[in-house]
Order: structure tokens, then sequence, then C-alpha cells
């Protein structure tokens, strides 16, 4: 073994943040529907703990075992509206059970809270939909998520209307905790069903019964190599330095999910290769992107950038790992990135910016803190070109907006923690309303015509 | 199984001492070392075996890494496998 290999592992994981950002698993609740609610909340209770009773513990034995860390332990089960569809009842029920379980089997986020409703809404959609603000404000970790978009669907502009209203509401409910809860609520469009990242995580319902994702993690680890490689470096060259530490951080998560399932006797899902930065020093995307080149993350160049970077891991993940799936590229959420929010508070990104890097990254608006007198309609808008540029695209988009309320642009807000902190950035006033009023449906693409 | 040891400090007399005896102390047999002194700083690597029980080996990397806190070095273990994956395909 070389020892250069070594240090340079060491390395990566004291100085440069890399991790395994998070061990998923994913659960599915199908055989727990029951037609009365209750009794389908104590078999959901029942098989939560059971399924995910050592999945703190093993991923705590591995990371010390291997000296790796592993920084949060998740659960996603399968969207909660297909059980309120057989249920009926109250939805909040079923996250506050999913809340005391997911804390019973101490993991920090549960996921699945959500509804898939890209082509149209059933009454347990839309009764599931209009319960996520009261479910999101009276529980702690339950996350949700709605797909209202898909390139083979279109994108449904009724669920759009709606959603603008619910991201508002969730913020309006837990204004006097920093509007938390519009920052466990993602909008979709093309959802993944084996994404293992919250808030966006649920367990599709074409997945086994109970199986493993890993995300990884390591935007610093990205960042140095670059630094290494110099300015003299080509901009291909420069992919090929990121593709191979891409190659290299996979390999470790690939090592820590086999392992993860064979000790958890669950079947091993997939890797997701994403870039995922933290508020901590040293471990941003927008770090990378100002390494490559520019002066700050959100002046031109940007794009150019961002692509080749999301490009280049993908492609060095997939060697790596015989599954990647997951969104696997690279994450921009404003409010998690060191970088990002430095640029958002000097002004240089905007949310037009973002919304032209979220054609190249693996994800959407993420963490993007907004005047907390925007309206539904505005931001149902913002959903709905966001889903445009997904659905156009063949790519999952996604947004994650947090009306401050009674916050203006300037001022902060702070979550603590993974989810840190951000300005409040400006949104353009110009009323969007008759088009979002018009409801109905964004027929799907002439490409997605493919049979 | 095989760990990999690495010790990161400022170079002085005894830290290769330091570190064997620590394997030493509980019957931690060293395959191999090597080790590198650029500038002041000292870099060394060990491949050991180390104990198979899960709680005798957790118990190993947490004093081992806590007295090398005390000696102002940086002692990291992990297993072998992590670098067999991350470097060779």
């Amino acid at each position: 073994m070389r020892s250069d290999y070594i240090l340079e592992t060491v390395r990566m994981i004291e100085e440069e943040c890399l991790d395994i950002r998070t061990i998923t698993m994913g659960i599915s609740l199908l055989d727990c529907c029951d037609s009365d609610i209750d009794r389908s909340c104590e078999k959901i209770y029942s098989k939560i703990t059971r399924c995910a009773k050592d999945l703190v513990k093993t991923a705590q034995d591995i990371s010390k075992e291997y000296g790796i860390p592993i920084i949060n332990e998740r659960i996603s089960v399968t969207p909660i509206s297909l059980l309120v569809s057989v249920s009926g009842g109250d939805p909040v029920k079923y996250a506050k059970t999913l809340d005391r379980a997911a804390k019973d089997v101490g993991v920090n986020f549960i996921g699945g809270y959500s509804a898939l409703v890209q082509k149209g809404m059933t009454e347990g959609d839309r009764a599931l939909i209009e319960s996520i603000p009261e479910a999101l404000a009276c529980t702690d970790i339950v996350c949700s998520s709605v797909n209202i978009g898909s390139t083979k669907a279109g994108i449904n502009m009724d669920a759009v209307r709606l959603m603008g209203q619910i991201v508002r509401k969730s913020a309006e409910l837990t204004k006097d905790n920093n509007c938390f809860g519009a920052s466990k609520l993602v909008v979709f469009c093309n959802a993944v069903e084996d994404n293992p990242f919250m808030a966006g995580a649920f367990h599709g319902i074409s997945e086994p019964d109970v199986c493993v994702h890993v995300g990884v993690s390591g935007p610093g680890v990205v960042r140095e190599a670059v630094k290494e490689a110099g300015p003299d470096k080509t901009m291909d060259e420069i992919a090929e330095v990121i593709k191979k530490t891409a190659f290299k951080i996979t390999r470790m998560g690939q090592l820590v999910g086999t392992l993860a399932a064979e000790r958890l006797g669950v079947p091993f899902g997939i890797v997701d290769l994403s870039l995922a930065p933290t508020p901590a020093v040293g471990d941003s995307v927008a770090r990378i992107l100002e390494e490559i080149g520019l002066e700050s993350t959100g002046g031109p160049g940007t794009t150019a950038c961002l692509a080749m970077l999301n490009d280049a891991v993908k492609k060095g993940g997939v060697m790596a790992s015989s599954s990647v799936g997951g969104l696997s590229g690279a994450f921009i959420p404003v409010s998690e990135d060191a970088g990002m929010i430095e640029a958002a508070e000097q002004g240089t990104l905007s949310i037009e910016k973002l919304e032209a890097m979220t054609a190249v990254c693996s994800v959407g608006l993420d963490m993007i803190i907004i005047p907390g007198d925007t309206t539904a309609e505005t931001i149902s808008a913002i959903i709905a070109d966001e889903a445009a540029i997904g659905m156009i695209n063949n790519k999952t988009t996604a947004c994650r907006l947090i009306p401050a309320i009674g916050k203006q642009e300037g001022e902060t807000l702070n979550f603590g923690g993974l989810l840190g902190y951000g300005p409040v950035m400006p949104v353009r006033k110009v009323k969007p309303d008759t088009m979002v009023n018009r409801g109905g449906r964004i027929p799907s693409p002439i490409h997605s015509l493919k049979n | 199984m095989r760990a990999v040891i690495s010790v990161i400090g400022k170079d002085r007399p005894g830290i290769l001492a330091f570190a064997a005896n620590e394997c030493a102390r509980r019957s931690i047999n060293i395959e191999d070392v090597t080790q590198k002194v650029l500038e002041d700083m000292f870099t060394m690597i060990m491949i050991v075996t180390v104990p198979d029980d899960p709680e005798e080996y957790h118990a190993f990397v947490t004093e081992l890494e806590a007295a090398g806190e005390e000696q102002a070095l940086k002692i990291h273990v992990m297993h072998e496998d992590i670098f067999n994956a991350m470097h060779r395909i």
C-alpha cells in the first residue's frame, strides 16, 4: 500500500470534510395500509421500529471501525398519500406516528410525507397536501415532498397553484421558529424514488420492502484537488481531476453502503454521489466554482463551471459504483453553503442566476429565503418555472423556498445546524396571478413520446 | 483484520517509540512501518493487526487517538479496506 495514498485519504477526512453524509434506510409501508387510520399508524410504528432498530448503532459501529465519519442516519418511507387514500382520516396522525417512530430509533430525519401528483390528484393526495403545513409544524423531524410534474406527464398546474399556498402556510405556521416548516418541504419535478437526501427523500413503490442507500459528500475534497491542479490546467484537465476525485469518494460510499446493508441484513440500494455542502468552512460547492476561476459564484461563467463539475462528478462516480442513483451531482442549497451565502449577501448571486444553474446541476432552487410578503401566486410561478426546466431537460428539479414571514430583503434567517443561515433574497414583484390561477396542466413535451 | 495507523506531528525524539509502545501494551502486532520527516513535520504510517472483536478494537482506537492528542500528535486509525477501495480499481 502506498503511503501517499494513505496520507491522501487521511487528509481528505481530517482537513477536507470528507464524510458519508447519510445512510438512509428505505422502508415500504404498503403492508401497513389499513382502512382504519389508527391501526394503520400502529402498524407503521411497529414496522419502522422493527426494521430500523439497529440502523443508528450499525452506522456508528462502521464509522468507528473504518475511521470514516458518518454524519446522519435517516429513514425514507412510502409516500404517505397512498396510505391516506386507503384509510381516510386526518393525515397529521401519520406525521405524528412517523415523528415518534423516527425519534425512538434515533434517526435525525424521516422523509416520505409525500404525494406524487404530476398528472392528477386523488382525494388522498389532496388531503395529504392540505395537511402538510400543520404536519410540519407539529412534528420535528418529518420531511415532506410533493411531485408536481414530470417529463412523461407534464406539469400539474392545479397542484402548482396549491403548493404555492402550502409553502407559504408552512412558513406562517412556524414563523416563531424561523419558518422552519418550509425548510422541510420540497416541491419536485421528476422526483426520484431512491433519493437518500432530505428533505426530498421518499421510498418509491417500485423499491424493495426494505433497503439501504448511501449519500456521500465531499465538496472540500474536490476543491482541494482543483486547487492542487493549479491555475494553468485547461478545463478538460480540471474535469479529469474532478472525475478522479469523485471516483475515490464514491468508492468509499460503495464500501460503507455494502457493509451497512450486509450488517442490517437488507439489500443495498444505491450510492448517491452528490456534492452536498454544509455551512462548515471548506465544505462548499460555491468555493469549487471559485477555485475553478470565478471571482464569485453567481457571476458570468458560473453556469458553465457548474455544468462541467456536475458532469465530471457523475462520470467519476459511475465507474466507482455498480448502482449509482438518487440525485447524484452537485447540490446548490443557498443557506447550507458558506460560499453561496457570501455571494447572496454581496448580491452577486440572484434567484434568476440560481434558476439558470439548476438547469445544469443535480437538483433545483434549494434553501432559498425569500421576502415574507411574497405572495402564494409568486411562489407557485417560481415552482412552475423550475418544474418546466426539469420537464424539458429530463432531469430532476426542485424548489425548497422559505418565505421569511415578517422579514424583508437584507435581513437574515438562521436555522442552525446543517440547514445553515442566509439572507432574504429579492424576488421580482411583477404579478403572475392570472397565469397561476388558470390551473389545468402543461402538457408533456414532444420528446416524452418515445415509445 | 488489518488497520492502518497514521501519526502526524512536529518531529521530536520518541514518537515512534511512543506509538510502538501503545501497540505493544495491547499485544498489537506491527507488520510494517514507514516514516518520513518533511521539514520538521513527522509522518509515520504503521500497518498493524488489530483485534477482530469490535469492542476491543473500538477501545484501542479511542485510547490511541486520545493518547496521541495528549502528545500533540494527530493519530488516525482506519480499516485497511478503505484504502483498497479508494485507490485500487
